[in-house]
C-alpha cells in the first residue's frame, strides 16, 4: 500500500454516459491497484453522501461523465465534505461543460472556434420553428452539426446536410438538453489532445487522430473496439501539430481547469485547429483517447493518478 | 457486436430509480424457493452421480416425457419424448433450427413485429427477414399469402415462419383459432415450415391455455417451448418437438455444439415437475401477471394523450403501444430517462427500420404500484414529445399582437 490513503472513484451515475463512466472509473482502479494504492469505487446514489461522511476517504476521483459529473455537481458536493478531488473546481467545470460558453471563451483567447448558434427549444416553440431554422441555416450555412449545448459520448448529435433535415437534428438534440448548439460542421482532420498538469504547469499530451471508419464518430465509433482508427501522433505536419498542442493548453488556461482536459478539436482544410469543445472528465476506456495520448507520451496511467491523487491530497493539506 | 446509444441508455434503466417497463424478465421472486429448493438438495443427494455427468445431446428421457405432460395442457397430446429435444432455452432451440435450414440468404417470415433475439439469430446466420403484418388478430392470413407470392416470383427461398401466435412478444396479441388454421394451410401448400414459439402459451390470464399450432399440424410445426417463464429463466431449460427428421437433425447440431445441456438443470426441473404442485404455481403467476397487467391497461387509459393506441393482451408480459403520428419512440428514449422511465423502442423489433412510432411496454416485472408510475411518468413524456413535434410542425405559438 502507498502512503496516500484511501482514495475513492466515483463513477456511474445517473447519466446517458453511466456506462462509459463505469469503464472509466474500473480501469482506473484497477490501474491504481496494482500499483499498491488503497482504492474503492463506488457507483453515485442515495447512499455516497452517508458513505462520506461516515468513512471519508483521503482523496476522490470523480470519473462521472456527463450531467453532475462534468458541470460541477459532484464537485461543488465534495467541497461541502471537504475531500480533496482530482480535477477542475465547480466554477471552471460549468464553464468548460457548457459549450456554448467554452466556445466564447476560448474564441476569445484567439483561437479559432466554428461559426455556432445556441438556442433553446422554447425559441422554436415560440418564435416559429420554420422561420428560425430558415434564418439559422442562412446564416451558418450549411453543412451543419446539431449538438446538446451539454454532454458527451456524441449523444444527441445530428449531422445536416440539407436544410430539411435540421428540424429532425434539432428533435434529436432535444432528448438529451433543452438547448441546441447549431454549429458550422467543418471538414478536416479530427483530433483530441489530452492535457495534463504534473505539477508543472499543463502539457499537451501528443495528438490522437480519429478516423471513423463509419466516417461519423457517434456512440458506436467511440465504444466499438475496432470501429474507429487512431493514429498517433496525428499524420499532420509539426507546425500543425505544435499549434493543435498550444490551443489545448490555452483551453485548458483559460477556462481555469485543473490537473487534466481532453480538447476535440477539427484540423480545417488550411491547417488551423478549430476548437470544437473540452472535457474536464474525459473518457478512460480502452478505446478512449485521452489514455492513448498518455501512454503515446511513455507515461504510464497508473503512475499518472496516483500522482494526481497524491496532489490533490497535498492541495487540500495546503 | 456493435455498441449502442440504446444500451447505454438501458444501462442506467437498471437502476432502481428508474421504473423499467423495458425488461421482459419474470417475476422470479413469486417462486417459492423452498419448492425448487427440496428437489435440488434431494437430486444432489440421490442422483447426483447422473446429475453431475455428461448427458445425451437429446436431453434426459425422463424430463423429455414430463415435457410432453406440460405440452398436453396445450392441446398437444400425441407429442412422443424421441420427438423432443431440451435445449438451453428455446433460444437454443432456435439457432440450431436457424443452423439446420438456413442457408445465407434464404428468407425466414416473421410478424411484425416480432421477438427481438429471434431476428439476432436470424441475422446471425445471413437469413433475409421478411415481416408479415400483425393485426389485433394476430398475423394476417392475406398478408402471408401475398408475402409468399411476391418472394415466389422473386425467386426468394422461403423456409420458415417464425412466430410467436400466443400473447405474442413484443405486441401481446394471440393469433385467432380461425387463423391458425389459415396460417397453417397456406404454410402447408408453400412448403414452409412453421416455428411456433411459445413461451407464454400456459400464462392465459382467462385461465384457459390457448391451443398450439403444433397440435392441429404436427409435421409441418416445430414448437418451441421453455421453462423460463413458468419457472425460472436461470435454469435455461427449453426445447424443441419437431417432425422426427428434424428432431434427429437438431440433435446432431446439439451434439456438435454442446455436447450435452446441463444434467443438473435438466434434473432439477424434471424433480420440480415430478414433486412439486407446478399447475398451482402456474395458476399463482397467472393471476400475479393478470393483476400487473391490469395495472397497467387502467393506468394507460387514465393518462395517455389522445392518438395513442395500445394492445390488451390476455395472457404473457407485454403491451405493445403505438404513439400518435410523427413521434419517435427512439429519440424519446432519452427523455423517458431522464424523466425516470425505460421502455424499448419499437424498431429493435424490426429488422427493416419500422416501428418508430411504437414501443413495447412489460408489465412482467415491476409491482403494480410501480407500473402505475412508470406510465404516469411516459405519458408525461409523451406530452412534451408531442408538444416538441408540434413545434417543428407549425407556425408559432405566442400570438402576435395586432396593430
Amino acid at each position: 500500500m502507498t502512503d496516500l490513503g484511501r482514495v475513492l472513484v466515483l463513477a456511474g451515475g445517473l447519466s446517458p454516459e453511466r456506462e462509459v463512466s463505469l469503464r472509466s472509473g474500473q480501469r482506473v482502479r484497477d490501474a491504481l491497484e496494482r500499483i499498491g494504492v488503497d482504492i474503492d469505487l463506488r457507483d453515485v446514489d442515495g447512499s455516497t453522501l452517508p458513505a462520506l461522511a461516515s468513512d471519508a476517504p483521503a482523496v476522490v476521483i470523480p470519473l462521472l461523465h456527463g450531467t453532475s459529473g462534468e458541470d460541477g455537481t459532484i464537485r461543488e458536493v465534495l467541497d461541502l465534505y471537504g475531500l480533496p478531488y482530482v480535477g477542475a473546481m465547480p466554477v471552471a467545470c460549468r464553464a468548460a461543460f457548457d459549450k456554448a460558453t467554452a466556445k466564447a471563451t476560448v474564441g476569445a483567447a484567439g483561437v479559432a472556434t466554428p461559426r455556432a448558434v445556441t438556442l433553446p427549444r422554447e425559441a422554436f416553440h415560440d418564435l416559429g420553428a420554420a422561420t428560425l431554422i430558415d434564418r439559422v441555416v442562412a446564416r451558418l450555412g450549411l453543412p451543419l452539426v446539431v449538438k446538446p449545448r451539454s454532454g458527451g459520448s456524441a449523444f444527441g448529435v445530428g449531422f445536416v446536410e440539407e436544410a430539411g433535415q435540421l428540424a429532425e437534428a434539432l428533435m434529436g438534440c432535444f432528448g438529451y438538453h433543452d438547448w441546441a448548439l447549431i454549429e458550422r460542421a467543418v471538414s478536416g482532420v479530427e483530433i483530441a489532445v489530452g492535457v495534463l498538469d504534473a505539477g508543472d504547469g499543463p502539457v499537451a499530451l501528443p495528438a490522437v487522430e480519429i478516423q471513423p471508419l463509419a466516417g461519423v464518430y457517434d456512440y458506436a465509433a467511440r465504444y466499438t473496439p475496432g470501429a474507429t482508427d487512431f493514429h498517433i501522433p496525428a499524420r499532420l505536419d509539426d507546425d500543425v501539430l505544435q499549434a493543435a498542442a498550444t490551443t489545448a493548453v490555452t483551453a485548458h488556461r483559460v477556462l481555469g481547469l485543473r490537473d487534466f482536459s481532453r480538447t476535440d478539436l477539427i484540423v480545417d482544410a488550411a491547417g488551423v485547429p478549430q476548437f470544437l469543445e473540452v472535457n474536464v472528465a474525459p473518457g478512460l476506456t480502452d478505446t478512449s483517447t485521452w489514455p492513448m495520448g498518455l501512454q503515446a507520451a511513455g507515461l504510464d496511467l497508473a503512475v499518472v493518478w496516483r500522482d494526481l491523487a497524491a496532489a490533490a491530497a497535498r492541495r487540500a493539506a495546503g | 457486436m456493435v455498441a449502442s446509444e440504446v444500451r447505454a441508455l438501458f444501462a442506467v434503466a437498471s437502476r432502481p430509480e428508474i421504473v423499467s417497463l423495458a425488461g421482459g424478465m419474470p417475476a422470479v421472486d413469486a417462486l417459492p424457493l423452498d419448492a425448487v429448493a427440496s428437489p435440488v438438495a434431494d437430486l444432489v443427494t440421490s442422483r447426483g452421480s447422473v446429475a453431475l455427468q455428461y448427458g445425451s445431446a437429446q436431453g434426459d428421457p425422463e424430463l423429455r416425457a414430463r415435457i410432453c405432460d406440460v405440452m398436453a395442457m396445450e392441446g398437444i397430446t400425441d407429442a412422443r419424448p424421441d420427438d423432443v429435444v431440451v435445449t438451453v432455452g428455446s433460444q437454443q432451440a432456435l439457432d440450431l433450427l436457424t443452423r439446420v435450414f438456413i442457408d445465407p440468404g434464404d428468407v425466414v417470415l416473421t410478424e411484425g413485429p416480432t421477438y427481438v433475439t429471434a431476428i439476432n439469430t436470424f441475422a446471425a446466420y445471413q437469413a433475409r427477414i421478411v415481416h408479415v403484418s400483425l393485426d389485433e388478430d394476430g398475423l394476417v392470413p392475406e398478408s402471408l399469402r401475398e408475402t409468399l407470392a411476391r418472394l415466389a416470383t422473386e425467386g426468394a427461398r422461403v423456409k420458415l415462419l417464425y412466430t410467436v401466435p400466443t400473447f405474442q412478444n413484443p405486441a401481446g396479441i394471440t393469433l385467432t383459432a380461425a387463423r391458425r388454421a389459415q396460417v397453417l394451410e397456406i404454410c402447408r401448400r408453400a412448403g414452409v415450415l412453421v416455428v411456433e414459439d411459445n413461451p407464454y402459451g400456459l400464462l392465459s390470464f382467462t385461465g384457459e391455455p390457448v391451443r398450439a399450432m403444433r397440435a392441429d399440424a404436427p409435421d409441418g410445426v416445430v414448437y418451441l417451448g421453455s421453462f423460463s417463464k413458468t419457472l425460472a429463466p436461470g435454469l435455461r431449460v427449453g426445447w424443441a418437438l419437431a417432425p422426427p427428421p428434424v428432431a434427429a437433425r437438431l440433435v446432431l447440431a446439439a451434439e456438435s455444439a454442446i455436447l450435452s445441456h446441463s444434467m443438473f438443470t435438466q434434473l432439477a426441473v424434471e424433480r420440480y415437475l415430478a414433486t412439486q404442485p407446478w399447475p398451482e404455481q402456474i395458476k399463482a403467476f397467472r393471476e400475479m401477471y393478470r393483476d400487473r397487467r391490469d395495472a397497467m391497461l387502467t393506468a394507460l387509459a387514465e393518462t395517455m394523450p389522445a392518438g395513442t393506441t395500445w394492445t390488451r393482451p390476455e395472457g404473457g408480459f407485454f403491451v405493445w403501444l403505438t404513439l400518435p403520428p410523427g413521434v419517435d419512440a427512439k429519440a424519446m428514449l432519452p427523455r423517458a430517462i431522464a424523466a425516470r422511465v425505460a421502455y424499448v423502442p419499437g424498431t429493435g423489433f424490426y429488422a427493416d427500420g419500422s416501428g418508430r412510432n411504437a414501443m413495447r411496454l412489460s408489465y412482467c416485472y415491476p409491482p403494480p404500484a410501480r407500473i402505475q408510475e412508470g406510465v404516469r411518468r411516459l405519458a408525461g413524456v409523451l406530452e412534451a414529445e408531442i408538444s416538441l413535434r408540434r413545434t417543428f410542425a407549425h407556425e408559432p405559438v405566442i400570438d402576435v399582437p395586432s396593430q
